[in-house]
């Protein structure tokens, strides 16, 4: 069953100790300067003998959104699963190079990896509500964590169905199953279940592509209030909500990093052909 | 597929066959064996209808007047020619309970590993499956003798032994017996538990794994909740032939009659499946005993029964809730 | 964004709340230890169904050694008295172990219960699969999950009372209990087996074979014959497998309907004695640790060895004829 967690993979470079400098980028004037919030060197991944990411470098800085395009196939959600370490769940893989979330490797030994999925949270392509109550589903993760207050889960659970504008729709029948609402809200319910743990960055796989167009505009708003309290990567195959949702833009293709830019620059004056020609619709 | 499509005569048009008088006579002998076979088949298959409809219906027809409240609620009298058969349902419904509250953590335990922390390809694993698949295959009066050779002369023995006690442990008991059934049903729980497990589709594990929970938690609060049906099933399901084995516990607890219900795990203990074998098998007057024969007869029948159609209710509903929501 | 190692919440951030990441780390170490212990624990679960099967296999044949090892017991029951004589006498003056009896006994009846079982479960299965419209085959599978239902001590009980009366008002026979009234029952007892693995089998044949036999012209029961019980074939062989294995192995229907007489009789009118009744009738009186004990221990070490081998066969025919599914 390839639920079963494998052994975390073994990083090819030394683990960097605690309290050190941040990861590699632009010239930090001094430790005071935060890393950045995601960044990967010369990361690679084997599904067993297959290279399915080629050497990725790049720096996601803090409360930004940055859009992950690409044909199918090409690796984006791969490189995405990296970050909290979800590609543990997978059999057979291999990883090389580094993966950083706020300067420290993930694939460090001493990495405690529930601690990290909390940091970095995940809202998958399909929305997965628990079949619970919609209460249960965003109260789940707090009270893994040992939250049994009833007074602070409502409040809590309160307030992060807010900030994924859902509390509205949903207010009075939070005993409801969330099996019970359509695609779009179960989409934000999920996201709400994600925001209850407080993660600083959170990591989209397709967020919308299951849902309608009205469902989908309503993700993308959510995207941009969210922005200004997290660090979004939105995995996405339309380019258009690329365009519209993020900041700086990374396109993969075969497992390799072609171009990662400002979204601006990206789509209006790409530096490679390869860009140029998926952008416009040549290939993928 | 009826056999009139094919039996209807072949149009002219372009027919490699040639067509002719030699076609349509095979043809026609043809249908005849098709409906032949059918009917054969259908015979068998209603045959078999028959043979339950008369096993049943033989019971139910000189058992039901002997079930009675008083038949349920009252002792054996008269060298079991009048009274009820009390003592041996309390006996069942014990020996049951204990198997099932060793059976359950196991069984559902060793799934739960099996499903979600063992790595499928290891050697362990293939060796628990293979161990699993063995113990189903192993007949009822081996595990009497094992019962008997292991947890009576060995364990129960050693325990006697070590606690300076005489023969309190080593002789045939309730524990031992439902341990024994424990063993038999083992296969069966791990069997649909793993199965009930694996049904959980796998966005739910991914998603509680990604809210940081543990693999214990994703289990505890996520799997397990939704596999409940399934393992109930399993459940269910070893409780009926516990019930109804009578091999495994001929030499580790079961008595014909006791003045006593068994009041600790040590105790020996009448059963419904025992009795009716003594009964039928050692009476001394076959005639007088048959109405209290067939009544026993018929409670161990509807019990089994009704354990099995909730078992199957349970499984049906749960696939079609799975289907609905797929 | 933060200082320490990835084991520890980061600082605070937007939203974040101290109780938050009070819980996160305290709660830390005590929920590494209870996951260890946990996992322990259900593995040790998975290790209880190993220990289960080896256990057995040991202390059955842990109480049979005597017979081939021990000096004593060898002069009484050794092999060579097991099979020297044909007779089975373990209880008198002079103790009689000769095994013959009981192996015809136990052949004779699951010879019966097969004769009885595979006809009627095969093509019960091929009118389910081939030819029954979907109501009638949705309304026999209840029927059999029933007749799969009855404890074999009932049917042992049926057996007994009624189908032996039956069965000798049928054929005239001496003996009302005998190895044709236990094959019959045992036959009973394996039929859901035989008949619910060959309609899986059977069903499992992918339609298109069907089809392509049909759309060539084939009638129903050629394409019955020749194209879709080839196709099962090899789930056939393992039901039948299988429930020879289980017929074999019966106890309680034999001890209460063959009579148990433990003859050598080519007759399957005459009372018979099978391995497993043998075992089940005689252990309760035997005197721990004799040879009469040993030997029962040894029966059922041979039973055990029996169905082992004639399960293991079985499966191996299952996973054949799942991966040639699976290619197909």
């Amino acid at each position: 069953m390839e639920t079963a967690i494998v052994e975390p993979p073994r990083a090819a470079t030394a683990p960097i100790p605690e309290g050190a400098a941040p990861g590699p980028g632009p010239a930090a004037p001094a430790a005071a300067a935060r890393p950045p919030a995601l960044s990967t060197r010369d990361y690679r991944l084997f599904y067993g003998p297959r290279e399915a990411l080629k050497s990725v470098t790049l720096e996601i800085p803090e409360r930004t959104v940055v859009a992950i395009i690409g044909p199918s196939g090409c690796g984006k959600s791969t490189l995405l699963r990296s970050f909290n370490r979800m590609n543990d769940l997978i059999p057979g893989v291999r990883v090389e190079g580094e993966v950083r979330v706020a300067g420290l490797d993930v694939f460090a030994p001493e990495t405690d990896v529930v601690e990290l999925r909390r940091r970095v949270g995940m809202v998958f392509q399909r929305p997965n509500p628990f079949p619970k109550s919609i209460f249960d589903n965003v109260a789940f993760g707090l009270r893994m964590l040992g939250l049994g207050d009833r007074g602070e889960l409502e409040a809590r659970v309160e307030s992060c169905l807010r900030q994924a504008a859902l509390w509205d729709e949903v207010k009075d029948s939070l005993t409801r199953s969330a099996l019970q609402l359509s695609g779009g809200q179960q989409q934000r319910l999920c996201i709400a279940r994600c925001l209850a743990v407080e993660p600083e960055v959170i990591l989209m796989d397709e967020p919308a592509s299951a849902l309608d167009p009205t469902a989908t505009a309503r993700i993308e708003e959510l995207v941009q209030e969210l922005k200004a309290s997290y660090t979004i990567v939105a995995v996405t195959h339309n380019m258009q909500q690329a365009a519209r949702i993020s900041e700086r833009t990374a396109f993969l293709l075969s497992g390799r990093l072609v171009e990662y830019d400002t979204t601006n620059r990206m789509f209006t004056s790409p530096r490679e052909k390869l860009t140029e020609d998926y952008i416009t619709g040549r290939f993928g | 597929m009826s056999t009139r499509t094919l039996a209807a005569p072949a149009s002219g048009g372009g027919t490699a066959r040639a067509a002719g008088p030699t076609a349509l006579p095979r043809r026609r002998a043809g249908a005849g064996l098709d409906r032949a076979l059918a009917v054969l088949t259908g015979l068998a298959a209603l045959f078999i209808v028959g043979i339950v409809a008369v096993i049943v219906g033989n019971i139910v027809i000189f058992g039901w007047r002997t079930v009675t409240w008083e038949f349920l609620a009252a002792a054996p009298r008269q060298g079991m020619t009048a009274g009820g058969i009390f003592p041996a349902i309390f006996g069942t419904v014990a020996l049951v309970f204990l198997m099932i509250v060793a059976l359950v953590p196991l069984g559902v335990g060793a799934a739960v590993y099996l499903s979600e922390y063992a790595r499928p390809t290891s050697r362990f694993t293939q060796l628990v499956r293979f161990s699993v698949n063995n113990l189903a295959g192993v007949p009822s009066i081996v595990f009497g003798l094992f019962g008997l050779g292991f947890f009576v002369q060995f364990l129960g023995r050693g325990i006697d032994r070590g606690l300076g006690l005489d023969v309190v442990w080593g002789q045939p008991a309730l524990v031992w017996a439902a341990l024994t059934l424990a063993l038999l049903n083992l296969p069966v729980v791990i069997v649909t538990a793993e199965e009930a497990l694996s049904a959980v589709p796998r966005e739910m594990r991914e998603a509680s794994i990604a809210l940081g929970a543990t693999r214990w938690q994703t289990v505890r609060h996520v799997l397990l909740p939704q596999a409940l049906p399934g393992i109930l099933t399993g459940a269910i399901l070893s409780v009926s032939r516990g019930a109804g084995e009578v091999a495994p516990i001929l030499f580790t607890g079961a008595a014909y009659f006791l003045p006593y219900l068994p009041a600790s795990p040590t105790d020996q203990f009448m059963e419904l499946g025992y009795h009716i074998f003594v009964l039928a098998t050692q009476s001394p007057d076959v005639d007088a005993t048959k109405p209290l024969l067939y009544g026993t007869v018929l409670v161990l029948l509807l019990l089994t029964l009704l354990l099995n159609l909730t078992a199957i209710l349970i499984r049906s509903r749960m696939r079609a809730r799975l289907a609905g929501r797929r | 964004m933060s200082a320490g190692p990835l084991t520890e919440p980061g600082p605070a951030a937007p939203g974040h709340s101290a109780t938050l990441r009070r819980l996160r780390a305290s709660g830390r170490s005590a929920l590494r230890v209870r996951e260890a212990v946990i996992q322990g624990a259900l593995r040790a679960a998975a290790v209880a169904a190993v220990a289960g099967i080896v256990l057995i296999l040991v202390f059955v044949l842990r109480e049979a050694f005597p017979v081939l090892f021990d000096p004593e017991t060898r002069k009484e029951a050794g092999l060579h008295a097991l099979t020297a004589t044909a007779m089975w006498q373990p209880v008198g003056d002079v103790p009689k172990y000769g095994v013959l009896p009981l192996f015809v006994g136990t052949l004779k009846v699951a010879l019966v219960a097969m004769l009885f079982a595979v006809p009627l479960g095969v093509m019960a299965a091929v009118f389910t699969s081939e030819f029954a419209p979907y109501r009638l085959r949705e309304a026999l599978k209840p029927v059999v999950e029933v007749l799969a239902g009855i404890p074999s001590v009932v049917l042992g009980f049926f057996a007994l009372i009624v189908l032996a009366s039956w069965l000798q008002a049928l054929t005239g026979a001496v003996s009302r209990l005998n190895a044709l009234n236990a094959g019959v029952a045992v036959g009973i007892g394996v039929l859901p087996t035989i008949y619910s693995l060959c309609e899986d089998s059977l069903a499992a044949v992918p339609r298109s074979y069907r089809e392509a036999s049909l759309a060539l012209g084939a009638s129903p029961w050629q394409t019955a014959w020749f194209v879709t019980l080839p196709a099962a074939g090899v789930g056939v062989t393992a039901a039948i497998l299988l429930g020879l294995a289980r017929a074999i192995g019966e106890t309680m229907i034999v001890l209460m309907a063959s009579g148990n007489a433990a003859i050598v009789s080519p007759s399957l009118l005459d009372s018979a004695r099978t391995l497993s009744a043998t075992i089940a009738a005689e252990l309760a009186e035997v005197v721990v640790g004799s040879p009469h004990y040993s030997v029962l221990f040894f029966l059922g070490a041979i039973l055990f060895l029996v169905t082992f081998v004639i399960n293991a066969a079985a499966a191996v025919l299952v996973t054949r004829l799942r991966r040639k599914l699976r290619g197909a």
